[in-house]
């Protein structure tokens, strides 16, 4: 987890092919040539068969024997990863089960469409082979090239900080695609943003600033229902909040850290989500990480998504919990952990489980799924679990009236336990919340390490968050709310479908604004990124280890406030440089009609 | 089999001798296959179960509930709530108070140049950045501030977080991992308490500010150390401590902790969260308030909540150290970036830092003014004992505890705020790692003047009879 958000990139193989399509961008892509030119034959200084200078960690031969056993500690890790693989290869994807009814009562049924093409064998085992190439070259290169880095000083005699293997990957690996990601921007995140041009003169080691700004299509960021705004009456209210409370509280919750403007978000808050109560924080992330230790404990049983955020992750292995995780949105697998579980007991002891939480998100940020609520209630009920659901992507962009997942599958916000969500995404402002019934939020308030420690939030921040919920709920006594909450539905079913025609490889529901796409290979991401934003695209791409090593993905979240016209352009691009990069994998057969946009046919009767 | 063949092709490049890795392999494999095997035929007694006698002990499990009742009253219920702007004065329940309670030493809160640009801001960037640093949320007034920090500091690197806990909690176990020994005063706040906790290193706590036994401890580690040369080998050694202890308002005697960890070779992490801003002639923290270079301490830690009156925190040190932490501190590649328009509050407040030092230099002689005032009130030294050192700007007041003087803090508090005067008992939770004793936690802002210090002992003596 540690090396988050990194992918790799360049097999020699498809140098030639990205140099076409980055051709004139960044002068990265020569860096790709000069490795391969390496492995041949190497014009560069240092190639004397010694090792550099810089390795000053003793003889030669110590050197080569420590990079040596990373690069095979990386391998058998490979090795692994490439079993799993093929075992779970022939799982088959989870066919729609009939849902356990309670006291009769049947739910309201929504086939959930969700799809996770596999492709080709040979992709597959091309992507492992461009790995492999990918890591020799890597390792080859370590020897001629001095990385460009800081060098600890004055710390003679101190066990070394970092892991050998993490600054090889991060060195010789990741630096090769470190441009697709922080790039800069000047501007509102909203549907166009503004990056910041940069260079690297130097492959990847430092960036320089061209001074050039370029205004780009905004495929990156999640402003779901198009809130992030510099001139909009969410901006004047901010404003007007500003000037009369400050923008700081410099205090916590339980000291001197709350005004009303706390109480007032909160209670909209529960009102817009159908519960009791609810509290806020000023982060997202440590909403989740500072609040799940005080819901379970030793003697719990956690029951999480493997796709899980980071947040949750670090929330329950410091509650001191016991995590069991199931494959991804399979309730199957869940079903069976959940008997398992309750059946078996403790470990060592076999007591009875305290209690057994399940912990879900709305919408997958990486995969693009949504959790199928109705069949999780329906586990969660009949073995007496809780359920935790982080709504951070889901809560405005997904229902008919954008209040989330439970609003999207009809369920009873009852029997969700715990409600969590963030106000950096649709809301367009920061900070999270813990909703619920007010026994919970009570004990929250209580015991929650971030409304005991934690400064509390700052106004201009929760005044955004009030004004966009109430334009979202119709309180501002105009529609424009549900008219983004369509526009954000019609864009993102016309952006799925016009990529599932175009023959590329989507994962993820039908339903849902963030749309990863495939390209299997990790030359791939880099390429389509450049080459995407040399067409005034931004996008960003995920790759190993935030994916697993096959699935390196381009990742596109839809906004209420992009345009069809917008979209189109974006489209078209798409397919240009999925036609060049050979993106196209999908083995399904392609919609013959046009796409036509917001067509109605498909739309729920509840819209 | 081909595909395997693919997958071992690097190896041959590495290994002379391709048979032998290619044995090891296949009893790898063979190993494998006879694990799954071997699993799956494991007569295991529980697993035994009937489908009907699986169903009825599902049935009979019953869960504890969710949460346990909440007390019926409690700090946490939004009791006082304030209302308006936070600076000298606050308003508390509607009632105008003179502030000693937020932590808003310099005062900056009331600066009208830093609400105008935060103005700006809005108007250019909107208020959320909607995306973690990596997915375009570095806005560029981020790596304005993150340089400026550097070059405040004069240490080559830093990194914004979004929230000053989650700094904190995020930058230890970005180093610290299993097997690290971390050496900790057992004061520190509960930021690093939870950062600890993530980190899964082994934890040797010291008695507060205790040099000797400190040195007794890493006497200790050198003992095992040179029992298990290999294993000292891969032992990273860490020291956390704070500029100004939270919990205690002492500073801490960074001189001699220095000697010690270049002594034991530990790597010395600070939380400045308080100190920033309020320590030393220019306000960089404790190391320039004891004249230390400041390339001696790894990495510093620091909330922007404090002192810099805006949201979020900063880790600054050199690259070496810092910049492992844009791929590795949690709360760093995975949230939101900090808002723009907190950033450029932020930077504004060090344009103030850096261009007006005076200001420093008046919020040390409050503290130290307010110190002596408190001492010499024979009042409330009857009934509290005064904790802190006299330049930190938050001094915690502790009941002595001799018997008929014992009286509810809360009642104290509620009494101070009746007679206009703000002030809060410190906030703990009583899963921290040594128990705190309740104390009323008063902090000091510049902007108050003589006359507010001797009308807040007024009140405070006022209060306690
Ligand atoms: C599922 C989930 N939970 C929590 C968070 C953290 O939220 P924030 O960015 O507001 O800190 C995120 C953000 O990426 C997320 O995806």
């Amino acid at each position: 987890m540690t090396l988050n958000n990194i992918s790799s990139n360049e097999t020699a193989k498809n140098i030639k092919i990205k140099k076409r399509i980055t051709n004139g961008i960044i002068n990265e892509d020569k860096n790709g040539l000069s490795n391969c030119e390496t492995a041949k034959s190497c014009p560069k200084p240092i190639l004397n068969g010694t090792v550099p200078k810089n390795k000053k960690e003793g003889s030669s031969k110590v050197a080569l024997f420590t990079a040596m056993k990373t690069y095979v500690k990386f391998h058998i890790l490979m090795f692994l990863d490439y079993i799993n693989q093929i075992f779970s290869r022939k799982v088959v994807p989870e066919k729609q089960r009939k849902l356990p009814t309670q006291n009769g009562t049947a739910h309201n049924v929504k086939v959930s469409k969700e799809s996770f093409e596999q492709p080709a064998l040979h992709t597959a085992l091309m992507t492992y082979l461009g790995f492999y190439i990918l890591m020799f070259l890597g390792y080859i290169n370590q020897f001629f090239f001095a990385p460009k880095v800081a060098r600890e000083k004055n710390r003679e005699g101190y066990v070394p900080l970092y892991d050998n293997f993490e600054k090889f990957y991060l060195w010789y690996v990741y630096r090769r695609v470190r441009d697709c990601w922080n790039r800069p921007i000047t501007s509102v995140p909203g549907a166009m943003v503004t990056v910041k041009e940069r260079v690297t003169p130097d492959y990847g080691w430092t960036f320089v600033f061209t001074g050039r700004e370029i205004p780009s299509l905004n495929l990156g960021s999640y402003n779901y229902l198009g809130f992030a705004e510099s001139h909009s009456k969410c901006a004047d209210d901010s404003i007007d909040t500003l000037h009369k409370y400050g923008w700081a509280t410099c205090s916590s919750r339980h000291e001197l850290g709350t005004n009303n403007l706390h109480v007032e978000l909160e209670q909209l808050t529960a009102r817009f989500l159908g519960v009791e109560a609810a509290i806020t924080f000023g982060m997202g992330f440590a909403t989740n990480s500072l609040n799940l230790p005080t819901l379970v404990s030793d003697g719990c049983l956690v029951m999480s998504d493997e796709k899980n955020h980071a947040s949750l992750i670090l929330g329950l292995r410091l509650s001191g919990a016991l995590i069991r995780v199931f494959k991804h949105n399979n309730m199957k697998h869940l079903e069976k952990l959940l008997r398992e579980a309750i059946v078996n007991g403790q470990p060592k002891t076999g007591k009875p489980w305290e209690k057994i939480l399940i912990v879900v998100e709305g919408v997958y940020s990486m995969e693009g799924s949504i959790v199928k609520l109705p069949e999780v209630i329906a586990l969660k009920k009949m073995y007496k679990a809780y359920l935790y659901v982080d709504e951070a992507h889901s809560i405005g962009a997904l229902g008919p009236h954008g209040r989330g997942v439970v609003d999207y599958w009809g369920c009873d916000p009852q029997d969700i336990d715990v409600f969590m969500g963030t106000f950096t995404k649709s809301f367009g402002s920061a900070g999270g919340y813990i909703a619920g019934s007010k026994e919970l939020i009570d004990h929250i308030r209580v015991h929650s390490h971030a409304a005991c420690y934690a400064s509390s939030m700052s106004p201009p921040v929760a005044q955004q968050i009030i004004t966009s919920m109430k334009i979202i709920m119709g309180e501002d006594g105009t529609n424009e709310g549900i008219n983004r909450i369509r526009q954000l539905k019609h864009n993102t079913r016309y952006f799925r479908k016009r990529l599932h025609q175009m023959g590329v490889i989507i994962y993820g529901n039908e339903d849902s604004p963030v749309v990863p796409l495939l390209v299997y290979l990790f030359s791939k991401i880099g390429g389509v990124v450049r080459g995407l934003a040399a067409r005034k695209i931004a996008t960003v791409g995920v790759g190993f280890p935030a994916t697993p090593l096959m699935e390196g993905r381009i990742r596109f979240c839809l906004s209420a406030a992009h345009t069809k016209e917008q979209l189109d352009y974006a489209l078209e691009q798409i397919d240009d440089i999925a036609n060049e990069l050979g993106l196209k994998y999908s083995q399904k057969p392609r919609c013959p009609r046009p796409i036509i946009y917001g067509s109605d046919d498909d739309l729920d009767a509840t819209d | 089999m081909t595909a395997m063949s693919f997958v071992f092709i690097p190896f041959t490049f590495i290994f002379n001798d391709v048979a032998s890795i290619y044995v090891y392999l296949q009893i790898m494999l063979a190993l494998l296959i006879l694990w799954i095997i071997f699993k799956k035929k494991d007569p295991n007694g529980k697993c035994k179960l009937t489908q009907e006698e699986e169903a009825e002990l599902i049935s009979k499990w019953q869960p504890f509930p969710l949460v346990k009742p909440a007390p019926k009253s409690h700090r946490g219920y939004d009791k006082r709530v304030t209302e308006g702007k936070i600076g000298k004065y606050i308003n508390v329940n509607g009632i105008n108070c003179l502030n000693l309670s937020s932590h808003d030493f310099l005062g900056l809160n009331e600066e009208k140049i830093i609400e105008s640009s935060a103005i700006e801001s809005i108007r250019k960037y909107g208020i959320g950045s909607c995306g973690p640093r990596g997915f375009f949320g570095t806005v560029d007034v981020h790596l304005e501030l993150e340089e400026r920090l550097a070059k405040f500091m004069d240490l080559e690197e830093a990194v914004v977080y979004a929230y000053g806990f989650s700094t904190i909690s995020s930058a230890i176990p970005a180093y610290a991992k299993r097997g690290d020994v971390i050496f900790v005063d057992e004061e520190v706040n509960f930021a690093i308490q939870k950062g600890l906790d993530a980190s899964r290193s082994e934890i040797k706590y010291f008695k507060h500010n205790d040099m000797k036994d400190l040195e007794e401890l890493l006497l200790k580690q050198a003992q095992l150390d040179s029992k298990n040369t290999k294993k000292a080998a891969r032992t990273r050694r860490f020291l956390v401590i704070e500029g100004i202890y939270m919990k205690t308002g002492r500073l801490c005697n960074l001189p001699e902790l220095v000697s010690l960890s270049k002594k034991y070779k530990l790597r010395i992490f600070v939380d400045e969260s308080i100190s920033f801003g309020t320590l030393g002639k220019n306000g960089k923290g404790v190391t320039e308030h004891f004249n230390i270079p400041v390339t001696d301490v790894d990495l510093i830690m620091t909330s922007l909540e404090m002192a810099a009156a805006s949201v979020g925190g900063f880790c600054v040190g050199s690259s070496f150290i810092v910049e492992h932490q844009r791929l590795s501190g949690l709360g760093y590649c995975f949230s939101a970036s900090l808002p723009p328009l907190l950033t450029t509050a932020a930077i504004k407040a060090l344009d103030i830092l850096e261009n007006r030092h005076e200001l420093i230099d008046e919020l040390q002689n409050v503290c130290c003014t307010f110190h002596q005032y408190l001492l010499k009130s024979d009042i409330i030294m009857n009934c509290f004992t005064l904790i802190g050192d006299d330049i930190s700007p938050i001094k915690h007041l502790r009941l002595r505890n001799n018997g008929n003087n014992v009286q509810d803090l809360g009642s104290i508090i509620s009494k101070c705020e009746h007679m206009n005067l703000a002030i809060t008992d410190t906030a703990y939770l009583d899963i921290e790692k040594k128990t705190p004793i309740p104390s009323i936690k008063l902090a000091i802002n510049r902007l108050l003047t003589n006359d507010d210090l001797i009308r807040v002992i007024n009140i405070l003596e006022k209060a306690v009879c």
